[in-house]
């Protein structure tokens, strides 16, 4: 490693808490523990405020859409009886053109009222074009550092769109190619502006999609006189999820089951140059859902506030051919042409669907823009160009990297569940082994506590997993 | 054809060498080097693809590189025609006009 390196990234805690005004180690209470909703109350924002500074931008309030011909669609593949009502929430209409746009929200927000010049996101997905959006509004500079191009320059048409998109809002767009040093550059631009660090895993971003959960609860009573029995989240860094959960609890519908859903693309290594666009996916999926959901402190801040196993009651796969399918569907049967990293969620809700009573509802929690390169064709069409085998089948025969397999029938799209258990159990196996890399563990009786509430869990169960391992 | 003082232009430079990457790169990505592109208005007199150049990013940065593309254009499109989207249409039409 060169010199440059090693130097900035030894700077790297003195940098961060400078780019982003928390002292993360206020929050600390023990070898493991950190008081996380503290955190979240001393350093965030009040969901009455949120609102407002929201409003400010014309962000949130988008529309809650039944969709009644994919609830017949379903209902014609569901045993009798069967087949939920599918509410989406149409968070294209965001200024940005994704629910993005809500945590990029009060994270300019606060930037600005911190006296920032400017913002810096480390992203190549749709949280880059809310920064530029909202950057734009409050009159600050905006950076943007993307991961976009192999070695061979080649790059996802996907990303190419949204590095256009953040330089139509007025951002400088730093593309690098494939690779996790994409920190060292970020790094290296936030000590030579001085801007402030707009992570996507602040206590502030994460509480701007607390108003998702809110929004769509207050429209299901609206709508139907009560909660909605599930709704299904797309999940990557896992702020999309929290917020949402946390939301949701905030207006009191604790009894509205939360499922995680991620695309599946097992087997591909996401710092792999020769893999980078052999995936048609590059968010909510797999690659970032479980290495987050199974230890969320390895983001561009300390302490994540993206804590998506705390809240998490089912956490589901869909294959990139589901995800697909469901998008032409979403635009042949609905009328609406979404993005399909979007429809993540929606794919997973057909499935979920048809498990479920024909009385109960569920609410798909996201839709994406779309537009040239973002769009279910040109990305098709790249991975046909990278030998990707994209064939009609059964969607399980799928292996990520070498096909896309669209269901021969819809009834053939099948969210297939991940298991909890395994998942808390490697959380625990993962905090314990990063523990002792510092050096001997001893755990008090808040670490077993903040474990359990970090697994969503029981003391028993964490300490069961402990004396496993 | 050249670039003048002033013109909208598109810049290459390697961040990290071969042989300075991250030890945790898979080995494929620790065989090519870390490369950046980056976007700004000409601070040289005058200069050739290839160049090394200096530029004023749209925000007001200076950055180095070389010279890569003169008024670079966005080329992404909507791809060509995948025929099996066509056919999930046609399916999908047809299941919702069957009876119930």
């Amino acid at each position: 490693m060169g010199t440059d390196y090693k130097a900035l990234m030894d700077r790297k805690n003195e940098i961060m808490k400078k780019a982003i005004g928390i002292d993360y180690s206020a929050f600390e209470t023990g070898t493991l523990a950190f008081d996380f909703e503290r955190m979240m109350k001393e350093v965030g924002y009040t969901l009455k405020e949120i609102r407002e500074i929201q409003s400010q931008t014309g962000v949130g309030n988008t529309p809650l859409l039944e969709l009644r011909n994919m609830t017949r669609l379903v209902r014609k593949v569901a045993p009798a009886g069967k087949g939920a009502r599918i509410f989406l929430k149409d968070e294209a209409s965001n200024p940005s053109g994704s629910f993005k746009a809500r945590r990029a929200a009060t994270a300019i927000y606060h930037a600005q009222r911190l006296g920032y010049k400017g913002v810096i996101a480390a992203t190549s997905g749709n949280y880059g074009a809310a920064v530029a959006s909202q950057a734009a509004m409050r009159g600050l500079d905006c950076i943007i550092v993307q991961e976009c191009y192999d070695s061979k320059g080649k790059g996802q048409p996907e990303i190419i769109e949204k590095a256009r998109k953040c330089e139509a809002y007025g951002a400088e767009v730093v593309q690098l190619s494939v690779g996790p040093e994409l920190f060292f550059t970020f790094l290296q631009l936030l000590d030579e502006t001085g801007f402030f660090n707009a992570s996507l895993y602040t206590p502030f971003g994460i509480a701007g999609v607390e108003t998702l959960g809110y929004e769509l609860t207050e429209q299901m009573r609206e709508r139907t006189g009560k909660d909605a029995d599930a709704v299904v989240v797309t999940n990557a860094g896992g702020g999309n999820l929290t917020g949402t959960a946390r939301g949701l609890i905030k207006a009191g519908a604790e009894a509205t089951t939360v499922i995680g859903a991620s695309v599946n693309l097992k087997g591909l290594h996401m710092a792999s140059d020769k893999q980078f666009n052999r995936k048609s996916f590059t968010t909510g999926h797999t690659g970032f859902g479980i290495p987050f959901t199974t230890f969320p402190d390895r983001s561009d801040v300390p302490r994540s506030a993206g804590r998506p196993l705390r809240y998490m009651d089912r956490y589901v796969t869909v294959n990139q051919g589901e995800v697909f399918y469901m998008t032409e569907a979403l635009a042949q049967i609905e009328g609406l042409e979404r993005g399909p990293a979007g429809n993540t969620s929606l794919a997973a809700a057909f499935s979920i669907a048809r498990e479920m009573d024909e009385k109960q509802t569920i609410v798909v929690q996201e839709t994406e823009y779309t537009g040239a390169g973002k769009h279910i064709q040109p990305q098709l069409s790249f991975a046909r160009q990278n030998g990707i085998d994209i064939r009609f089948g059964d969607p399980a025969e799928e292996i990520p990297g070498e096909s896309i397999v669209f269901p021969e029938h819809p009834s053939l799209i099948k969210a297939r569940d991940l298991d909890l258990e395994k998942i808390r159990k490697s959380y625990i196996t993962n905090s314990l082994q990063r523990a002792g890399e510092k050096g001997p563990v001893n755990l008090t009786e808040g670490d077993l506590k903040y474990l359990a509430e970090e697994t969503k869990s029981s003391i028993d169960f964490v300490s069961k997993i402990i004396k496993e391992v | 054809m050249k670039a003048k003082q002033g013109d909208w232009v598109r810049i290459h430079s390697i961040v990290l060498n071969v042989g300075e990457r991250n030890p945790q790169v898979p080995e494929d990505t620790a065989r090519v080097p870390l490369e950046m592109w980056d976007k700004g208005f000409l601070l040289n007199t005058e200069a050739a693809v290839g160049d090394a150049v200096e530029v004023e990013t749209i925000i007001g940065r200076k950055v180095k590189g070389t010279l890569l593309e003169i008024e670079p254009a966005w080329d992404h499109d909507f791809g060509r025609c995948v025929p099996e989207i066509i056919s999930i249409d046609r399916q999908l039409k047809a299941i919702m006009k069957e009876e119930a």
